[in-house]
């Protein structure tokens, strides 16, 4: 349940661009390769915003597929988790999209 | 649902004021009053802020020259006594460790007997050790220079996995009793890792777990992983983790040697 950590710094990260105002949505790209649950992510969302500017936001979560580029031949493909490997049989892959764990943007009224 | 107001947007509802009805898109057609808000393009990532102070402890180890392991694994996969021989093998002083539990002093009071200096961090409801935790904790460890730290992380094959703590390198200990498909089910503990050390190989006569296989299936999900036999009880396999050690302790201040000729001294004072 590492989704509670991740969350306050959610959290902290949104109130500091709140500047003490109220918070109406909450937008992340949560990569599919991140190891990040996104329902343990909405319900400890939820609990840590309370009593915080984000208290009542909405998350939107954006989820990015993964993709990886393979070192040994340099294709680009989609990839659904870690044991992927490429056409070519290497399994030496970058992983340059899924990994990420990002607040994209806020929503705050006026 | 609907993403703006969180209400069920195909039922009909009561608001607040008491109000009836359908939701009704666009959402302007539903607020009774408009609302105006701001929105601010951030690009932050969530995990910057223990990556910088990952950052920080890394320089801080430098400093020192102190070389630091995060040891992780399940609870119960052998790393506290992995640890305790390992300090009784080493030259005494030359590895200290810091402990994460969620709860007990158990562990530090084992480490101590053994014979290192131990600072137990208490994660209370947290299932990981992070950047804050640890910089704190080597500031009350005091590590002397060219010595060892093993951060022995809370038992987990999930969280701990994501939070850098300024570590050198990362290992993950596996022990038979757990199944050779771990790897598989726990990825990104087993892509993080620069060693795997299958622990508990005294019990494979009494269990169903193909070493060959759980190695193989560690080198699945990361191709250049390291990975040793050992039983920290029986103590079979501990020389070539011993000889790991060194090499990684010493293969570490040789490069920032290399890098840098004047460190080494700086460290002396």
């Amino acid at each position: 349940m590492h989704e509670l950590g991740i969350s306050r710094n959610i959290v902290a990260i949104v109130g500091e661009a709140a500047k003490g105002r109220r918070v109406r949505r909450v937008t992340l790209e949560i990569g599919k390769l991140s190891g990040v649950v996104r329902e343990a992510l909405e319900f400890s969302f939820g609990l840590v915003a309370q009593g915080t500017p984000a208290a009542g936001a909405l998350l939107e979560i954006r989820e990015i597929e993964g993709r990886a580029r393979c070192a040994q031949c340099g294709a680009e493909f989609g990839v659904r988790d870690f044991l992927a490997a490429c056409a070519c049989g290497s399994r030496h892959l970058a992983h340059i999209a899924g990994e990420e764990l990002n607040v994209k943007s806020v929503d705050l009224e006026d | 649902m609907c993403a703006i107001c969180g209400c069920d947007d195909h039922l009909e509802h009561v608001h607040a004021d008491g109000t009836r009805h359908r939701h009704a898109h666009p959402h302007e057609a539903h607020h009774h009053e408009p609302h105006h808000h701001e929105h601010v393009e951030l690009e932050a990532r969530v995990l910057a802020k223990n990556d910088a102070l990952a950052g920080e402890n890394a320089a801080w180890l430098e400093r020192h020259g102190v070389v630091a392991l995060n040891l992780m694994g399940a609870p119960g996969c052998g790393k506290t006594s992995l640890l305790e021989r390992t300090i009784r093998a080493l030259e005494p002083g030359s590895l200290a460790v810091i402990e994460g539990d969620q709860a007990t002093a158990n562990d530090a009071e084992r480490i101590r007997a053994a014979g290192a200096a131990v600072v137990q961090v208490n994660t209370g409801t947290g299932c990981h050790l992070d950047a804050v935790m640890v910089a704190r904790a080597l500031a009350e460890l005091a590590p002397r220079p060219r010595s060892l730290v093993a951060i022995e992380n809370v038992g987990n094959l999930v969280c701990p996995a994501l939070f850098r703590l300024g570590e050198h390198r990362r290992v993950v200990v596996l022990s038979v009793a757990e199944g050779d498909d771990k790897p598989l089910k726990y990825p990104h503990m087993f892509r993080a890792a620069d060693l795997v050390l299958v622990n508990k190989i005294d019990l494979l006569a009494h269990v169903d777990f193909d070493v060959e296989r759980a190695i193989g299936n560690a080198r699945a999900v990361n191709p250049g992983v390291q990975a040793l036999r050992v039983s920290a009880r029986s103590g079979e396999g501990l020389e070539a983790w011993y000889r790991w050690l060194r090499l990684e302790g010493l293969r570490d201040r040789a490069e920032r040697r290399f890098e840098d000729p004047g460190h080494a001294a700086r460290i002396e004072r």
